[in-house]
């Protein structure tokens, strides 16, 4: 590959700089390359699912433009709905957490439900059936009849004194029984700690979750994580044999470096790169850091997404790349009405 | 899929640069929009041969808009404007269909 076509393909990682890192299919630049058009993103895009199942998923994104797979990640973030505790209707508190921080902990727990099938609540409207989820959380801690004399254990002592998420009831209205199974409604961990109580305290609240987008709140965020990197390649220039070769693979993640048996002497040889950590630490020894090449491929992406909302990573995904279309949708048919337009 | 966004009236303004002799340089406002679409709609339009110019801004952090500014070596703004809608639209229609399939085949392979 010629150093032109080599520098547009890929991000150098030295010693103490990171070089060649504008977009590759920026500008109008690719004079010995095809243009960038709808045809060749077509022909040349590729997308494989390398890891999915209920939670997680990854898969690579390649051949496109750093601009538009961010704006996927960006969206993912902040603006595929999902379903999240809006209103807190305290009947009693009496637990030692003031009700605006109980509050703001109900609305973080992440809710099991498909925001596809409801609709944003209209304000200053009533709830119905398509557009809130109602439930509700009493717990009452007691002092356990049989807690053995002399014990210090709060759990021997104590009836509910933890208050957990699998506490909070989801009580169906209108036709919600008949849409959504008892499992496809909830929280969607059990096991989150939400306050701690003592014989006496009493909490009873009821609970509405609504639709929402991450920009709003980050409770709204469907997702976890959504990040990408770039795929890693690493070039070894010259051969690297024993003492340096096992020094050259604890440099790297598990995995990425392999030792090959040659004639009685260990040489090093590049396995995978694909998730090495990117810590060039080699270039902190001179002896290696002339003898191998660190770089990223540009447009190659390893996009990795996990769900908080009981959704499947890949409809989130999916939901992402509607949501931009729609936006597109939306200002089209802003351009189309050429009255605005005449407004200057 | 519904939006909680402003109505529609508001979104999309139009505003001719001082010193703009034609309509081959315009800025367009976007209300409520911000870097995820401004920088995939500059990168879309400022691969057109026609384009000189193309950019985008946020003109300030606490004013949800955004401005995009193109220039042409003569063909009106709007329209570059309007096909640089298009394409993004057809970008990701064929990324929603590769994606897809992509799924499918990795959900055959594992099944």
């Amino acid at each position: 590959m010629d150093i032109q076509n080599q520098s547009r393909k890929k991000a150098q990682m030295n010693k103490e700089e990171v070089t060649d890192t504008n977009s590759t299919l920026y500008g109008r630049m690719s004079d010995f390359e095809e243009q960038w058009s709808l045809e060749t993103y077509e022909k040349n895009s590729d997308i494989r699912v390398v890891k999915m199942n209920k939670t997680d998923m990854e898969f690579d994104f390649i051949g496109v433009d750093a601009s538009v797979a961010n704006s996927f990640r960006r969206i993912l973030l902040s603006e595929v709905p999902s379903m999240a505790l809006e209103k807190v209707g305290v009947y009693n508190n009496t637990s030692i957490i003031p009700d605006e921080v109980l509050a703001h902990r109900l609305g973080l727990i992440p809710l099991k439900a498909d925001a596809r099938q409801f609709s944003y609540r209209i304000p200053d409207r009533d709830a119905i059936e398509t557009d809130t989820l109602f439930f509700e959380l009493n717990v009452k801690c007691s002092w356990n009849p049989k807690r053995p004399k002399d014990s210090s254990d709060p759990d021997e002592m104590y009836i509910n004194h933890k208050v957990y998420s699998k506490d909070i009831k989801w009580t169906p209205i209108g036709a919600q029984v008949d849409l959504h199974g008892p499992n496809d409604v909830g929280p969607l961990e059990p096991d989150i700690l939400i306050a701690k109580l003592r014989p006496g305290h009493e909490i009873s609240l009821k609970l509405e979750a609504v639709k929402g987008i991450g920009k709003d709140h980050a409770k709204f965020c469907p997702v976890a994580t959504a990040f990408y990197r770039l795929l890693p390649e690493i070039t070894l220039k010259r051969p690297i044999v024993d003492e340096q070769a096992e020094r050259l693979q604890k440099c790297f993640s598990p995995g990425v470096i392999s030792l090959d048996d040659k004639d009685g002497k260990k040489v090093a040889r590049v396995q995978d790169a694909r998730y090495d950590s990117c810590s060039r630490n080699v270039m902190r020894y001179d002896d290696l850091a002339d003898a191998v090449q660190l770089s990223r491929i540009k447009d190659h992406f390893i996009f990795s997404i996990e769900s908080s909302c009981g959704t499947e990573p890949d409809e989130l995904f999916i939901e992402a790349i509607k949501v931009l279309r729609d936006k597109c949708r939306k200002f089209l048919a802003e351009m189309k009405k050429s009255d605005l337009m005449e407004t200057k | 899929m519904e939006s909680a966004e402003v109505p529609h009236e508001e979104c999309l303004t139009c505003v001719v640069p001082k010193g703009a002799r034609d309509d081959t340089c315009k800025k367009f406002v976007f209300k409520n929009e911000d870097h995820t679409l401004g920088n995939a709609l500059r990168f879309v339009i400022s691969r057109y041969p026609e384009v000189t110019f193309c950019a985008y801004t946020i003109p300030h952090p606490a004013e949800n808009e955004m401005v995009l500014q193109i220039q042409t070596t003569g063909i009106n703004a709007e329209d570059v404007l309007v096909r640089g809608l298009q394409d993004l639209r057809e970008i990701c229609d064929i990324t929603l269909k590769k994606f897809e399939t992509a799924r499918d085949e990795f959900r055959q392979q594992s099944s």
